[in-house]
């Protein structure tokens, strides 16, 4: 269990206050301009050498992204740093703990990222719908403004940076990082088409990088305490501390930062209070929020919670937003719900989600009351996988992975509500 | 020149080509849906799938790929089969089964994909997605629930008519295209978004259950309502014209035309003169050719040169023309002038009067000064290239009231004044740059001493000097010097010496000054000319002949003939050859090839297609004379300006919407 010295995100509840007094008090903007004085590749070696990888869901080594920015900007073509804190995957709840109870860390890290990738500012993207996290947002950076922190000379290290907040107005697509650069241009959210990515071609056609709110807020305390001590955190691979928000039938959800790796069982007993029920009536697991498929109770129980071992399960890590299911989950409709939200959420622009993720929706709902011959759960399986791989963004992946995870785990659940809905009696195996 | 393999077969492609680019130079067909070689790339219809090696291991949309050194690109892969099929059935899940109904029946691209790459059967139990129609002006029919949301109508209104008003609103699959506050599309190219439009979302609204594509002869023509000589093809069905489409030219109207072009053919079969004419005691009464031809013969007996005299129209082909000016000859007449509107200009070249930059090459022009003309009126095919050049970077500044040319444009004032006291802004501009072009309108050059002013311009700012003429027969007329000292004025001014006055065609023209003179009109349509008319001979119109016409940069192109011109119609010049047998004046040429050997024989480059080139402009010479003025354009309303649009109820009605702000009732269906 990772002791209470080595956790990064000390004001996690709030019960201290998030404002700059606050948050000196636990150490952040503590010398920042001796960590920058380091220098630029020193910064992303040291972030590289400490083996974070994004926090966003698709965790790529975040060292080796800020790496891809242009070392010299070209005139008229700053580099961008870009701040995704759109935080709308269900089960998903620690940016918003970390915007509203402590920014600070947030914001130096802003700092020091951007002082790392050579950009001329950074704009925080918050999700439409956190109106007081915003609030608390726009106050942060305003108080980081007055003490000198940003700005020309930020906190004396004499590299001007610029730090903007911008609401977004509720899409979740708008989490996608060029749809984000879209809709911070002013333009309709739609993904665009990659290559080029933005470390080419980003905001305003600019060297951008887009980074997960929890990336960046840990990266002073990285610097601060060396990228040794975060790489002893976690397996090979998959190091460093995270924040799991630990949500369903749990005695006592929560958000909380624990080791990487921690094993299932270990995460909940300690943090959740345990399964609701006891363990016998864990039903599956989502590991990663919404978009990744679920994984039954008997092969998440002892896995370890981190980027690798999730994957070998055929799930993922996502953004560590456990949503526990116990056995009186009425699966198929949980999953149905969730394709319910990809279908509303799609932005529209490419044919296989806008079209399948409907269809999917469609054919799910009737899976749940059992309305639908056997033969349709191959249908399916066949239509969430033409929608898997061929669309701009990884909504298309998003939408196709819960209901695949619920096919390969739970068939037997599924056919059973067909066949009674027929009227039928499931043949029992002679004993 | 990167060299890749398109399944197994090595192609060297040019840098910055996509991987679509690289199968088609490989002969290989990829389907695709929002891919338009004149539009930027969306890559969102998802079509074009294919499988690149080395690459991530999932199919690639090859429209918006650029290629790599020794690339391995595969399109006959299963994976690649299945990834088509996919996007095909999602494609047609939500698109009604209506092709029997149709309009786009026989010509629709996901029809033939469907047949091509789709999987024959449906799978798909639910409902099918409805959705409401839009209104989006008098030329455009939706029928929205066959969209497939492929965006090129909105990328075309944004990139190339330049006007912002196509768009799509909601989101996933309650996306719906629409236009402004579901307001007709201003754009004088909007008629292109039906072409564009990959299904029968878009059709066209007055062609709309007229005719299938199987049914129609196909012909290629050359547009005749500006001067821009637009390439199209002319569906024809038995005696009537269907439609007009564009076709392909680079160098002139790429693959658009305007709505004038596109709807103007119904005017074809409306206020069509089909017979001749006699004014007996002021009023027209039918009358056979022989008595139409007697009566001319008995008035020009005995005329001298200078009593007779002739004015050619807008929409002319070469040929007639030419026969007017031999017919005119043979009684030692040159009072002939196809400057109707009363422009003066040198015509001492064929570069005095062209548009020398070329329509093609004002796309690379850094600056250019547009001196009394709005293009995006008088040559709206000139102004999307224009908007081009301003794409590219090019300045823009313009003389004359202020209008929306759909680019940034710096505006000097309304004077002609301007012209020789150009602001240090423009010649900063001009400074040094190749290529740049001064482009003079009609609304300029009525007045005296404008040519000169401009062309004085022109040779300071070190630009190309180019006229944007309006009537697509003025350049030919021109090359034929079919003109006269002092232009009408000077024929207006004999109008009580003549004792004839041939009206080729000629409507735009102030005609009073020739009430009491002997007129004969011979065109096609009932309008302006035939109200001073003492013989109408009814003639044949664009699609009705075969005819040679050269644009306002001098290209010559050909015109074939699509139908039979109505009633007792013919042909101009073989009207005129028929005249001049009565007259005693037999002109020598029996058939077409007979005149155009005769036309060779004098300006031999107006036989050849394409453009001749002649020799560049000399500097003028002496100082440029102070002129001043306001400046009026030529055109007020864009969709009348000539007897086939004026009488095309569909032009009638764009004009009425889209310019006087009227609305109408739509019928429901």
């Amino acid at each position: 269990m990772l002791a209470d010295k080595d956790r990064i995100f000390t004001n996690v509840y709030g019960y201290q206050d998030w404002g700059l007094k606050g948050a000196q008090a636990r150490g952040d903007w503590d010398n920042t301009n001796a960590l920058m004085a380091i220098g630029q590749d020193a910064i992303i070696d040291e972030i590289k050498n400490s083996g974070l990888r994004g926090r966003g869901g698709a965790g790529f080594p975040t060292g080796m992204k800020w790496s891809f920015m242009p070392k010299e900007p070209k005139p008229g073509k700053p580099n961008f740093l870009v701040i995704n804190a759109d935080e709308s995957e269900p089960g998903s709840c620690k940016d918003r703990e970390i915007i509203r109870h402590d920014p600070h860390k947030l914001i130096e890290g802003a700092l020091i990222a951007g002082f790392a990738m050579r950009a001329r500012a950074g704009y925080i993207y918050i999700r439409g719908e956190f109106i007081r996290e915003a609030e608390t947002l726009f106050a942060a950076v305003q108080q980081a403004y007055d003490a000198g922190l940003l700005g020309k000379n930020a906190a004396g290290s004499g590299y001007d940076f610029d730090l903007f907040v911008h609401r977004g107005a509720g899409a979740y697509i708008c989490g996608e990082e060029t749809a984000m650069l879209n809709s911070l241009e002013g333009k309709k959210g739609f993904p665009r088409l990659k290559p080029p990515f933005p470390a080419g071609a980003g905001l305003y056609g600019c060297p951008t990088t887009v980074n997960n709110v929890e990336s960046i807020a840990v990266v002073p305390t990285i610097l601060r305490r060396g990228a040794a001590w975060f790489k002893s955190f976690g397996r090979e691979k998959n190091e460093g501390t995270k924040l799991f928000q630990i949500s369903g039938h749990v005695n006592k959800p929560c958000v909380v930062e624990e080791a990487m790796s921690i094993p299932f069982r270990e995460l909940i007993d300690r943090h959740a209070g345990g399964i609701r029920g006891g363990w016998d009536n864990l039903l599956a697991v989502i590991p990663g929020g919404s978009s990744v498929p679920l994984v039954p109770a008997a092969q998440i129980m002892d896995a370890p919670m981190d980027f690798d071992g999730l994957r070998d399960l055929g799930s993922g890590l996502g953004t560590a937003a456990v949503i526990v299911m116990d056995k009186s989950t009425d699966i198929v409709k949980a999953i149905s719900r969730i394709s319910y939200f990809y279908k509303h959420e799609s932005c529209g622009q490419c044919t296989p989600c806008r079209e399948g993720t409907g269809w999917m929706w469609r054919v799910m709902e009737r899976l749940r009351e059992g309305n639908a011959d056997i033969s349709e759960i191959d249908l399916l399986w066949d239509v969430t996988k033409q929608v898997e791989g061929h669309t701009i963004c990884a909504l298309g992946d998003a939408a196709a992975w819960p209901i695949q995870g619920l096919i390969r785990h739970f068939r037997p659940e599924i056919e059973r509500r067909i066949i009674e809905k027929q009227g039928g009696q499931q043949l029992e195996a002679a004993e | 020149m990167p060299k890749v393999k398109v399944d197994g077969v090595e192609v060297e492609v040019p840098q910055g080509a996509t991987v679509l680019q690289a199968c088609e130079l490989a002969g290989k067909e990829i389907p695709r849906f929002c891919y338009h070689e004149r539009l930027t790339i969306a890559g969102n219809c998802r079509m074009c799938l294919v499988e690149v090696k080395p690459g991530p291991p999932k199919p690639q949309a090859s429209c918006a790929l650029p290629v790599a050194e020794n690339q391995e690109i595969i399109t006959n892969s299963l994976t690649v089969k299945k990834a088509r099929e996919g996007v095909m059935e999602f494609l047609l899940i939500n698109h009604p089964l209506d092709c029997p109904i149709c309009d786009q029946g026989g010509e629709c691209d996901l029809q033939d994909q469907a047949m091509a790459y789709g999987r024959g059967h449906n799978r798909f139990e639910e409902n099918k997605r409805a959705v409401t129609d839009k209104y989006m002006g008098p030329v455009v029919k939706t029928i929205m629930t066959r969209c497939i949301h492929c965006t090129r109508c909105v990328r075309f209104a944004e990139e190339v008519a330049g006007v912002e008003e196509i768009g799509a609103i909601n989101r996933g699959e309650n996306m719906e295209i629409t236009s402004y506050l579901e307001g007709a599309v201003t754009s004088e190219l909007s008629g292109n978004v039906v072409d564009l439009c990959p299904v029968g979302a878009l059709v066209s609204k007055p062609y709309s259950f007229e005719a299938r594509p199987w049914e129609l002869r196909k012909i290629p023509a050359i547009d005749v309502m500006d001067a821009v000589g637009s390439n199209i093809r002319i569906d024809a069905r038995q005696r009537e014209v269907m439609r007009a489409l564009p076709r392909i030219n680079e160098d002139v109207n790429e693959e658009w035309i305007s709505d004038k072009t596109r709807h103007g053919v119904d005017g074809l079969l409306r206020r069509r003169l089909d017979r001749p004419w006699i004014r007996r005691e002021g009023k027209l009464q039918p009358a056979s050719w022989q008595e139409a031809f007697e009566l001319i013969a008995e008035r020009m007996r005995g005329a001298r040169g200078d009593e007779v005299a002739a004015i050619a129209g807008d929409l002319q082909d070469l040929e007639s023309i030419y026969a007017m000016q031999a017919l005119l000859r043979s009684y030692g007449s040159a009072l002939h002038e196809c400057r109707q509107d009363g422009a003066k200009f040198g015509v001492s070249s064929p570069a005095a009067y062209r548009f020398n930059s070329t329509i093609a090459g004002i796309e690379t022009a850094p600056a250019i000064l547009l001196v009394g003309t709005n293009p995006r009126w008088e040559a709206p095919l000139v102004n999307t290239r224009i908007r081009k050049a301003v794409k590219a970077g090019a300045r823009v500044f313009h003389i004359g009231r202020e209008i929306d040319l759909t680019y940034p444009v710096t505006h000097l004032g309304t004077d002609l004044s301007l012209l020789g006291n150009l602001p240090a802004e423009v010649s900063d501009a001009f400074q040094g740059k190749e290529n740049s072009a001064i482009v003079v309108g009609m609304g300029a050059l009525v007045h005296e001493g404008a040519y000169e002013a401009a062309r004085a311009a022109a040779a300071t700012l070190g630009a190309n000097f180019n006229l944007l003429h309006i009537a697509a027969s003025r350049v030919g007329a021109l090359d034929l010097g079919f003109v006269t000292e002092g232009g009408v004025d000077a024929i207006r001014a004999q109008a009580g010496a003549l004792r004839a006055l041939f009206l080729l065609g000629a409507d735009e023209t102030d005609l009073s000054a020739f009430a009491d003179t002997f007129t004969v009109y011979v065109g096609t349509h009932g309008d302006a000319g035939v109200k001073v008319a003492d013989v109408i001979l009814p003639a044949a119109a664009y699609t009705e002949k075969q005819g040679t016409y050269v644009n306002l940069e001098g290209r010559v192109q050909l015109s074939e003939k699509a139908v039979d011109a109505p009633g007792e119609a013919r042909e101009d010049w073989t009207i005129l050859r028929a005249l001049s047998d009565i007259l005693g004046r037999t002109l020598p040429f029996d058939t077409l090839s007979q005149l155009r050997a005769a036309i060779a024989a004098e300006k031999r480059h107006l036989t050849v297609t394409g453009l001749t080139q002649f020799a560049p402009l000399a500097a003028p010479e002496g100082p440029a004379p102070s002129v001043s003025g306001e400046i009026v354009y030529p055109i007020d309303d864009f969709y009348l300006t000539n007897p086939i649009a004026r009488s095309s109820p569909t032009l009638q009605r764009c004009s009425a919407e889209i310019l006087h702000g009227q609305s109408f009732a739509e019928a429901a269906e």
